[in-house]
């Protein structure tokens, strides 16, 4: 779990640039870290890449916090 | 001036007159060309004249299935699909209040719906890779509209509002969509007319003549450069003046 966790925050901290502090379970993506629905559409292809995953569209609308991806990554790899 | 050099396009129609003098302009300028339509031996040949760079990528735009499936194919054929040239379509002419439900859901299928298609299958590519050009080849028509065309004209101005918005969610990743709006071009479809008819349609063109697949394929090779990364959401009317938009 930490190893998904530390690995899906270094994805998000490289492409939103925020603090790595900030990238905490509750964290929204478009609310807290200024994501636009572009960049959530861009981190679920860097996710489904780093973890060699697919994540259908229908899953991918319901990843909108950092907690939600890490949650999401462990149950499916 | 403009060098694709290292770019993979893939082309539609490329078995028609204006389709395949795109893929030929392309090509000159350095880019791998998929060259996809439905006719397979135009395409053979096409291929063989080129020579190396390029690929023959049958399909069928009727069949969604198929549509989706091309981007892939190409990828796989040619490392990735930098540049996306719709520019296949069909007509099926019919004066508006006979107009089958057919003959409309087939063109707008056909021009507008694998389009979409199309872009949604290459965005991916285009999204990790900071780069891409789409250009769809409207039509004079989609602005001006034309008796006997609602069906052809809905698809060639739908595909411009459809890119426009297109145009506007990428923009910021270094993809830009846009369109050429061909007027009459003489192509094989023109050769078919009587001297009277093409005539008549040039006495509306104030250049005087029709124009040719080569001026259709310069104003794609620009949109499709690295220096048209400004470009976006715009149409290019190549049409003599005969609509000054």
């Amino acid at each position: 779990m930490s190893d998904v966790a530390d690995r899906v925050r270094k994805i998000v901290v490289e492409h939103l640039g925020v603090e790595e502090d900030k990238v905490v379970d509750g964290a929204s993506f478009i609310d807290d870290l200024g994501a636009d629905s572009l960049d959530t559409v861009e981190l679920v292809m860097a996710f489904e890449e780093e973890f060699g995953i697919e994540i259908p569209d229908d899953a991918a609308e319901t990843i909108q916090s950092f907690g939600d991806a890490t949650k999401f990554i462990t149950a499916a790899s | 001036m403009f060098d694709l050099t290292g770019k993979n396009a893939l082309i539609t129609g490329a078995s028609g007159g204006i389709g395949g003098e795109i893929a030929k302009t392309l090509h000159a300028a350095g880019a791998t060309v998929g060259l996809s339509g439905t006719r397979v031996e135009p395409l053979e040949a096409l291929a063989a004249e080129l020579g190396e760079r390029a690929h023959v990528l049958p399909c069928n735009l009727s069949d969604g299935e198929a549509v989706d499936a091309l981007p892939k194919q190409a990828a796989d054929a040619m490392g990735s699909v930098d540049i996306l040239v719709n520019n296949a379509g069909i007509t099926r002419d019919q004066i508006f209040m006979r107009m089958k439900d057919d003959e409309w859901d087939d063109v707008i299928n056909v021009n507008l719906t694998s389009t979409m298609r199309l872009c949604r299958g290459v965005m991916r590519g285009m999204m990790k890779a900071r780069w891409g050009r789409i250009v769809n080849v409207s039509s004079i028509v989609g602005a001006t509209g034309n008796p006997g065309q609602a069906n052809y004209a809905a698809s060639k101005a739908g595909m411009v509002g459809m890119s426009k918005s297109i145009a506007y969610e990428v923009a910021s990743r270094g993809i830009t969509v846009n369109c050429v709006a061909p007027g009459f071009i003489a192509t094989a479809m023109t050769d078919k007319l009587t001297d009277e008819q093409k005539d008549k349609i040039n006495v509306q063109i104030p250049a005087g003549r029709m124009g040719t697949p080569e001026e259709i394929a310069a104003a794609t090779l620009y949109l499709a450069s690295e220096q048209a990364g400004y470009v976006t959401g715009a149409t290019l009317h190549v049409n003599g003046g005969m609509a000054m938009l």
